[in-house]
């Protein structure tokens, strides 16, 4: 593969015998030894993830809060420093341009984790809009990211770091010390289990990967690798960009209402969400369950009675119901749990039912992302 | 670089499957390079016994994890047993795909195809060209 980027970690990932793969234009671990394996560790023990090709961008300066303010779909400027929190940004037509974690660091300080496919496209709307109060910064490339997931995670990390770990709740960050660094972890994480997103230097990065397996291994945690963290997230109904959202697809179809602040609005693309509210949507993302076998995949058509109505943007056998889930966008009046829907399957018609998302329950006290 | 298993008594074709005559049939899987690619296999749908086969032919579909794939017939001939244990045990042909993942049994056409195939040598020369 080449041309590709890797992370501090791919001699690592190599030595623990990983598949690599191409994705948003880096080289990473699909798996180690198997994707039901990692996906069983992390919803029953926990999970280690390399995955420092995800974006940070830098908002600092007197002008930092009203530019997210503007920029994203939940206000910035009601959070205290050391919280986290889940929004969009959106274009004016409404549509997607990234899902982000936004970080508030300090008064004039916060930072965005944004997806590895779309960290060029933000910075430059970022900057864009941001306003000359603000200073932008990619620092995606000085900094490393790990995900430590699963419900033996906080023992884990309890047990790597050096100092007693703060007690974090979700969506709230702190410094760590662990390694000999100084880390900034959050209880947040795209699995649909507890866990910490970890953010170091690229210097820090291999130490503390290493430390966290190596203070895991008594409670079981593995390495896992992007292909575990796509059938985990779908079964917890995260979006993934590309495929449930882009520029053209709205957060309210996509289910995402709540993380959109109509009743605020001054951010951009508030206007087009709310006529698109006012004059109803036409088809919104659904969650379903194949009755008959197969696996439906990413593209396959979604018919009704016969006739095509929507495509599936995500698929996949789900490890822990046993059965073939997936996404698709189908029109309003075809969103109600159990109605009967036709995957189209290589040519053959699967049966499959709309059902409630998340497909795997939520932790307790906690309900998807906030 | 993985390594692969490849016996060498088997025969093999371009597209990752196995053939091994047996007792007047030809019994047929995937390769161990074929499985390792595929990851955690969790659905194989097989042809019907009685089913005629053209070389080259789709006889069937693997779907793993993250990836599906059509089965190819290595050579002609007629279906005369399919392994029915992978309908509720799919993860056999990543464990053992050589043996108890085996999937079709062929009475073949001309036994002459099976000499056409790829040996283990050429086969692994084909996976080496592919650079893994």
């Amino acid at each position: 593969m080449t041309g590709l980027r890797r992370t501090p970690l791919y001699e690592t990932h190599r030595r623990l015998d990983a598949r690599m793969v191409e994705f948003a234009g880096f080289e990473m671990p699909v798996q180690y030894t198997s994707i039901l394996e990692e996906h069983r560790a992390v919803r029953e023990a926990a999970g280690l993830f390399d995955v420092s090709h995800m974006g940070q961008i830098g908002l600092t300066g007197p002008g930092a809060v009203a530019a997210a303010d503007r920029l994203l779909t939940r206000a910035v400027h009601p959070m205290r420093p050391g919280r986290v929190r889940y929004a969009l940004l959106c274009n004016e037509d409404g549509g997607v341009v990234d899902d982000v974690t936004v970080y508030r660091l300090a008064e004039d300080a916060l930072f965005l984790c944004v997806n590895a496919s779309n960290v060029e496209k933000d910075y430059r709307w970022i900057v864009r809009h941001a306003g000359a109060a603000a200073i932008v910064r990619n620092t995606s490339e000085e900094t490393g990211l790990l995900a430590l997931q699963g419900p033996a995670s906080a023992e884990i990390l309890r047990r790597a770091c050096e100092a007693p770990l703060p007690d974090l709740r979700r969506y709230a960050f702190d410094r760590v010390a662990i390694a000999g660094s100084t880390a900034l972890a959050s209880r947040t994480g795209y699995t649909g289990s507890d866990g910490f997103e970890i953010y170091v230097g690229v210097g820090d990065l291999v130490r503390v990967f290493e430390t966290i397996l190596e203070a895991g291994k008594p409670s079981g945690l593995v390495p896992a690798g992007l292909g575990a963290r796509d059938t985990l997230r779908l079964e917890a109904a995260l979006p993934l960009y590309g495929h449930e959202l882009d520029d053209s697809t709205s957060p309210l179809e996509a289910g995402l209402d709540r993380f959109v602040e109509l009743e605020r609005g001054g951010f951009l693309g508030a206007e087009a969400l709310r006529r698109q509210r006012a004059s109803g949507l036409t088809r919104r993302l659904v969650g379903f369950v194949l009755e008959d076998r197969g696996v439906a995949r990413a593209g396959y058509p979604v018919s009704h009675a016969g006739r095509v109505v929507g495509a599936v943007t995500s698929g996949a056998p789900s490890p822990t119901l046993g059965a073939s889930i997936g996404l698709a966008y189908v029109p309003m009046a075809l969103t109600g749990p159990g109605t009967i829907l036709e995957v189209g399957i290589r040519g053959r018609a699967a049966r499959a039912r709309v059902v409630e998302t998340p497909f795997v329950g939520a932790p307790p006290g906690r309900t998807r992302r906030s | 670089m993985a390594e692969y298993d490849i016996p060498d008594d088997l025969s093999y074709s371009k597209d990752d499957e196995w053939a091994r005559p047996a007792g007047g049939r030809v019994v047929v899987g995937v390769t161990d390079y074929a499985q390792k690619q595929l990851g955690d296999i969790v659905y194989v749908e097989l042809p019907s016994v009685g089913t005629m086969l053209h070389q080259g032919d789709v006889f069937g579909v693997v779907e793993s994890v993250k990836a599906v794939s059509d089965l190819y017939a290595p050579v002609s001939g007629e279906v005369v047993e399919i392994n029915t244990d992978l309908a509720s045990r799919p993860e056999t042909v990543n464990e053992d795909c050589y043996g108890d993942g085996w999937m079709i049994a062929l009475a073949v056409d001309d036994p002459a195809e099976v000499d056409d195939l790829l040996d283990a040598a050429a086969y692994a020369r084909q996976i080496d060209e592919r650079g893994e």
